[in-house]
């Protein structure tokens, strides 16, 4: 049994140490905002907190979250109040949508850490999620947009 | 109100009898809207038939809609039914429309109706149908109302959501009318000439916000890998690592024993492992050691192949096939004053869309109905598949439409949900089959390897007269190496001949944005650029002089080199490439601003400039991302995609070796201009893709006086070319 808390709420799951922290999220807690898109920690779709840093969920056995608070999509804010989500709209940044979880959850760490950050700053913290839409310059504007709080 | 659309629904679709307000259950049809009689749509099977559009007494107006992947017509689909119906857009809802192309579908040149929502083109599709269904169902409305108020239906206007009788002030809003109101049948006819002119439109063009955006920001829109079933079971698949092999024989005993794991299933080209878990699943995947048969593409080497095309060009036992003829081109090229000869090459490439290949599917206890929950680009032939592989007749089969996590042409072939329907068959339990990453990419679908060899004839003047265009590539049997081999609509040129000599590799090959307009542009614009280049003409002023170009080519070029400033200075070490884009009726001119860092022949594009004339847009600003989007993969393909096949094995694995492009890749600006346009809609999605290769490619032969002729442009060929 591993315990923890997602999105405030604590969770007893019955899991095979080894399970990566995304499938426990997705298939036995059932918040299917967190993406599975390479498996390997390539991409960043899988992107949630673990006390506050964005780690990927894909690459972190459920056993080291024991005693940890994680962050999914669906903790964020309760009604998409969170000014990222806001200026995520406001720029019309989705497209498939299928790894905006992930860049929202590594944007809120970038932002939680680093309120005024530069366009290079910005690049640099997300460079490590893909988004196939070719989304990027719409999250650099959306991340810019949330930091003026816009 | 929830202003997204529903999850797919976990039950059959309540019946029609029993809702109340009005139900418009037509069906498009060429000659007019067709509307099913009532007795077809309750006696039907509920799930197959819901109603275009349905009117509640509240207000609420439900329109259906179709796959949406991120383009954004899962918008404007409705949107353009709304339109016509003058609904209040506020009171509008979605839902998805059911797996049936002939209640669904879009009109095809061959008279049938299809879902397939493919080469950028749903909304040009469904124009016609849709804004002609959303006309009827307003006449519908002015009636009843006319009825009720016992006037000429011709003295009635409608605003958003109301009827209004402008003489007596009266109002009755469309939920007022659905209350009483009646659907003739047949639904009366509406002329082309009724349909709203552009200066009429209240949500037309005017960038009305797309529906799905709040759900895709608070993880809540639903893809088919969210769609979870009561005693569902999860599924992983191991294909043949060479294509088209099947699976003789597998340590079976070994793998059942795994934790979790519930049993094994043959598939056509593969082994599914069904367990628990989807972690038990992969497990027992990677447990997994298959004999395999073998096949005319064991031992294939995609390198070796494509650098022997080339040599087909003589090969008399390749069958050339005419794609295009026209004028006297023997004549023009040995009148020639000069010709200019090139030959360009393009590797496989991977759609990489995010969300890897994936379905749902159960079965009834009786086990003669089938549900898939699909991410489909063509639910209509995802059932049609489906129920063919798995021995069942279509109206067996429903398939929910999700959201695609991507697309971009790889989810219009279900195999992979027939490969769930077949597990779940396996186990007698719902099952989700999940692709992991390595399979999508071992098993993936790739634009194919291709050369193209263009041949110019130039007049004394300058001007091209001839222009001889041969295709060869990896078409796998199907038409993916002759997309936008014609320039017609551009270059009008006097004499020109196309051909096409076809390989069948045994890859699997693939529509791929754009699909083969990427490397036939990328040829054409190239060879147009040395021709500008041999003549020492600005390229702009090249095509406009000597390329015998249409009137529409013109305005997007002015257009796209007035918003580049074409002519102005470039900051040092960069400089502008030119080339023109077609796809689906649009026409686009795309200039790229780039530099070169020689020693690490890299090339970086800082800048991109496009023009376009796609007739009239329904969402600008949806619009305009869906181009930025295909730029990007333009960009993406052009600078580092690249699928090689050895020993008969795909090389890439994950995207750790199949690089995409990523945000630190990205050009500072994008600028997208829509010349106006009171035309119909043309397609937007792929327009901004096949552009970008031979821009790049112009702008490093103006950077460095050398030509890229190989794409991807990776650092090793940017390195040779310097050295050429």
């Amino acid at each position: 049994m591993t315990s923890f808390t997602i999105n405030g709420k604590p969770v007893k799951v019955d899991a095979d140490p080894k399970t990566p922290l995304l499938w426990v999220i997705r298939d036995m807690v059932g918040l299917t905002g967190t993406k599975f898109g390479c498996g390997g920690g390539f991409c960043g779709a899988c992107t949630v907190h673990l006390d506050g840093r964005a780690v990927r969920s894909c690459q972190t056995q459920v056993s080291a979250v024991e005693g940890a608070k994680v962050v999914t999509i669906e903790g964020l804010s309760p009604n998409a109040s969170h000014p990222l989500q806001k200026a995520w709209i406001a720029e019309e940044v989705p497209q498939c949508g299928y790894c905006q979880s992930g860049q929202i959850m590594k944007a809120a760490e970038l932002l939680a850490t680093n309120p005024k950050p530069s366009r290079q700053q910005i690049v640099t913290h997300m460079d490590g999620n893909i988004c196939r839409c070719g989304t990027y310059n719409r999250i650099i504007a959306a991340v810019q947009r949330a930091a003026k709080g816009a | 109100m929830d202003m997204t659309l529903p999850t797919p629904k976990l039950t059959r679709r309540s019946l029609l009898k029993g809702i109340g307000g009005m139900t418009f259950s037509f069906a498009l049809a060429t000659d007019g809207t067709r509307i099913l009689s009532a007795a077809a749509a309750t006696a039907a099977e509920p799930a197959k038939l819901s109603p275009w559009v349905r009117i509640a007494p509240n207000g609420t107006i439900t329109i259906l809609t179709v796959t949406e992947m991120g383009q954004g017509s899962g918008t404007s689909i409705p949107l353009m039914i709304a339109e016509e119906m003058d609904a209040d857009w506020s009171k509008v809802v979605l839902d998805w429309a059911p797996s049936d192309s002939a209640v669904y579908g879009w009109p095809d040149p061959k008279g049938n109706r299809q879902m397939a929502i493919t080469g950028s083109r749903a909304v040009m599709m469904y124009w016609d149908d849709l804004r002609t269904a959303g006309a009827q169902v307003r006449k519908v409305l002015i009636a009843n109302a006319a009825e009720k108020w016992k006037v000429d239906p011709k003295t009635l206007k409608t605003e958003p959501g109301l009827v209004v009788n402008p003489k007596t002030g009266q109002r009755l809003t469309y939920g007022q009318i659905a209350a009483f109101g009646k659907v003739p049948e047949p639904l009366p006819a509406v002329d082309k000439s009724e349909l709203k002119t552009r200066a009429q439109f209240r949500l037309i063009g005017k960038s009305v916000p797309r529906r799905d955006l709040p759900a895709k920001v608070q993880g809540k829109a639903q893809y088919a890998i969210d769609v979870k079933l009561p005693g569902m079971a999860y599924a992983s698949a191991l294909h043949s690592p060479v294509h088209g092999n099947q699976p003789e024989s597998w340590n079976d005993a070994e793998i059942k024993a795994l934790p979790g794991v519930l049993g094994t299933v043959k598939l056509p080209h593969g082994v599914g492992v069904i367990a628990e878990t989807y972690p038990q699943a992969m497990a027992a995947r990677r447990a997994l050691r298959v004999a395999w048969t073998k096949g005319k593409t064991n031992g294939f080497d995609s390198v070796k192949a494509l650098d022997g095309y080339e040599k087909l060009l003589t090969d008399a036992s390749v069958q050339p096939k005419p794609v295009f003829t026209h004028g006297n081109v023997d004549g023009a090229f040995s009148g020639a004053a000069k010709v200019v000869k090139a030959g360009y090459r393009s590797d496989y490439s991977y759609h990489a869309q995010m969300e890897p290949l994936n379905a749902v599917a159960r079965f009834n206890e009786a086990g003669d109905r089938l549900e898939v929950w699909d991410g489909s680009q063509d639910l209509g032939r995802s059932r049609e598949l489906i129920a063919k592989g798995m021995g069942l007749k279509e109206d067996q089969v429903d398939v929910h439409q999700c959201y695609l996590g991507g697309g971009f042409g790889r989810r219009s072939l279900a195999d992979y949900a027939l490969e769930a329907a077949m597990a779940a068959k396996a186990v007698k339990r719902p099952v989700k089959l999940i692709w992991t990453r390595e399979e999508d990419i071992a098993h993936g679908m790739f634009r194919p390897i291709s050369f193209q060899q263009i041949e110019a004839a130039c007049d004394a003047s300058g001007k091209v007269v001839g222009w001889k265009h041969v295709g060869i590539g990896d078409d796998g049997g199907a038409s993916f190496i002759t997309g936008g081999m014609r320039i017609a609509s551009y270059y009008d040129l006097p004499n020109q001949h196309l051909e096409l000599r076809n390989v069948d590799e045994g890859v699997r090959v693939k529509h791929w944005r754009a699909v083969a307009h990427n490397f036939n542009l990328f040829a054409i614009e190239g060879m147009v650029d040395q021709v500008a280049a041999s003549q020492g003409m600005d390229p702009v002023e090249f095509r406009l002089k000597n390329m015998s170009v249409t009137p529409k080519a013109q305005r997007v070029i002015e257009a796209a080199a007035k918003m580049a400033n074409w002519k102005a200075k470039r900051p040092q070490g960069r400089a502008l490439g030119l080339a023109m884009s077609e796809r689906s009726g649009s026409l686009g001119a795309c200039v790229v601003e780039c530099s070169l860092n020689q020693k690490a022949g890299a090339l970086r594009v800082h800048k991109v400039w496009l023009a376009i004339d796609g007739g009239t847009i329904v969402q600008p600003v949806a619009a305009k991302a869906n181009v930025e989007s295909g730029i990007v993969y333009g960009l993406s393909t052009a600078l580092h995609e690249r699928v090689t096949v050895r020993e008969g094995m795909v090389e890439q694995s994950n995207f750790n070796d199949y690089t995409v492009m990523r945000m630190s890749d990205m050009p500072e600006e994008i600028n997208i201009a829509f010349v106006p346009s009171d035309a119909p809609p043309t397609g937007l999605g792929e327009i901004g893709t096949p552009c970008v290769m031979p821009a790049i490619a112009n702008a490093f032969a103006k950077l460095t006086g050398k030509r890229l002729y190989h794409m991807p442009f990776t650092p090793e060929r940017v390195t040779a070319a310097l050295k050429a």
